[in-house]
């Protein structure tokens, strides 16, 4: 991370090379044409984070496009990172896309190879996946770095991204995982998010080693995590959502918890998980993920006392 | 039938090294486009689909991902396994597959020769070669004729561990 700062430089990649730990979260688009919904969710999670994750059809549902979203965002001075998935376009879409976000003032970008289509409601949709998520990474990185097309063709004015990728630390093969992750930053990827992060012995092993490997210092690490609603939500996240692992001390806790105070006590779980692992070697923040619940995730900033956030 | 003989990574690398040698000779009946293409076609379909399940990507990379066709993979990843891995190692998409990329990762372990390639990067994939063979593509470089873009994009030098322990 020696290399020089480009302008304009993105907020979020400005706290992370001045060392604070940062704070950034998703926001889940809005199935509607108004975008005052998607003004409501920034609002609440611009106060408290320092990246706002524009999601790309979550969970494979269709809402209103990431990079619509992040025209919104931008022109509301609002900081997006823009989530970028194989799934649904080919690379002639994928390009012109970061390109015309890049337009419209997105420095972020997060490349993802993405859930499949029969995760989402039309499993009948074809799949795309004409990249993967690191082939999309080098490409990103290419536009920016050499100013051309996958064609090599010129850009006339190249786009200044600051390029994420995605890790999950706890799906098999649990050996390879670091490489990947090395893999990916030799692809291009200069931030990490991870996956939901439960099972902490886990994440410290995975990280001891990424730290081994020294690629904590190529590469910001935002360590994923969320609250969990209830213990049958916990059930279902592990049992349906892909490369979710939560431990069964966890489920159990809930489960001990009367129904009633299950949401309270999901919450402090969270806040407890990102006390742990602020403290693991090597992560450089968190990335909260609480699907359309805005107003909980400001809860948990404020309670594992992550605010204020540095830059406004 | 000869799937079982993906569980042999090592023999399979042998034999890569022997039938690409015993190839040569026959360079000149192997032309993009000749007489003789649908022939080679068939007979690389039947040979590498009975073992690999090969889908006739045209630009076979066997080798790099340990004896183990990453287009069985339902989201056609060329460089390793996504975030969606269950826990007992199976795909996301289809639960009862085991996933190629874990299968892939054991077997490169048990390859002295080309298991370190597993860790290479791999572009695009040229579409325009599918259900051609890669056989006449190798001899021709036309399966490694790179976009060029991507093929004058430096590299960021990282460090990485070739070996790993048996997952």
């Amino acid at each position: 991370m020696t290399k020089e700062i480009k302008a304009p430089c993105s907020r979020l990649e400005e706290i992370l090379r001045a060392g604070h730990f940062a704070v950034t979260a998703e926001l889940n688009p809005p199935d509607s044409a108004d975008p005052e919904d998607v003004y409501r969710a920034a609002r609440v999670l611009a106060e408290i984070c320092d990246g706002i994750n524009a999601v790309d059809a979550s969970g494979a549902n269709c809402h209103i496009s990431s990079v619509a979203m992040c025209a919104l965002l931008t022109r509301a001075g609002y900081e997006p990172v823009y989530q970028v998935t194989c799934r649904d376009r080919n690379r002639i879409a994928i390009q012109g896309d970061m390109l015309g976000a890049a337009a419209m003032g997105v420095l972020n970008v997060l490349c993802l190879t993405g859930d499949d289509v029969t995760a989402g409601d039309q499993p009948e949709a074809k799949r795309v996946f004409d990249f993967d998520s690191i082939q999309l990474l080098r490409t990103a990185r290419m536009m920016r770095d050499e100013g051309v097309f996958l064609s090599g063709r010129k850009i006339t004015t190249p786009p200044c991204f600051f390029l994420g990728a995605a890790a999950n630390p706890f799906a098999p093969p649990h050996d390879w995982r670091p490489q990947r992750l090395a893999k990916k930053i030799a692809a291009g990827a200069q931030f990490i998010q991870t996956q939901y992060c439960f099972d902490i012995p886990r994440l410290k092993e995975y990280m001891k080693r990424v730290t081994d490997l020294g690629l904590d210092k190529q590469a910001f690490i935002l360590a994923g995590v969320g609250p969990l609603k209830s213990a049958g939500a916990a059930e279902f996240m592990r049992s349906k959502v892909p490369g979710v692992v939560i431990p069964d001390n966890i489920v159990d806790r809930l489960k001990k918890t009367p129904k009633e105070r299950q949401q309270e006590e999901g919450k402090k779980i969270c806040i407890e998980l990102i006390q742990e692992i602020r403290e693991i070697d090597g992560v450089a923040g968190i990335h909260i993920m609480a699907y359309r619940q805005e107003e909980l995730v400001a809860d948990i900033v404020k309670q594992a006392r992550l605010l204020p956030r540095p830059i406004k | 039938m000869f799937r079982w003989l993906q569980h042999f990574p090592h023999f399979l690398e042998l034999l890569y090294d022997l039938f690409e040698v015993s190839l040569q000779p026959l360079k000149k009946w192997f032309k993009p486009g000749g007489s003789t293409e649908p022939f080679v076609i068939a007979v690389e379909k039947l040979g590498k689909g009975t073992v690999f399940n090969c889908q006739m990507c045209g630009q076979c990379i066997l080798h790099s991902t340990g004896m183990t066709c990453p287009m069985n993979c339902p989201k056609h990843l060329r460089n390793g396994p996504c975030g969606g891995v269950r826990q007992n190692g199976h795909c996301e998409v289809k639960p009862e597959m085991k996933c190629v990329w874990v299968e892939a990762y054991s077997r490169s372990l048990k390859m002295p020769k080309y298991g370190h390639q597993f860790a290479s990067l791999q572009p695009p994939m040229n579409n325009q070669l599918q259900g051609s063979s890669s056989w006449i593509n190798m001899f021709y470089d036309i399966d490694t004729k790179l976009p060029a873009g991507w093929a004058n994009t430096r590299d960021i030098p990282v460090n990485f561990i070739k070996e790993g322990q048996d997952d």
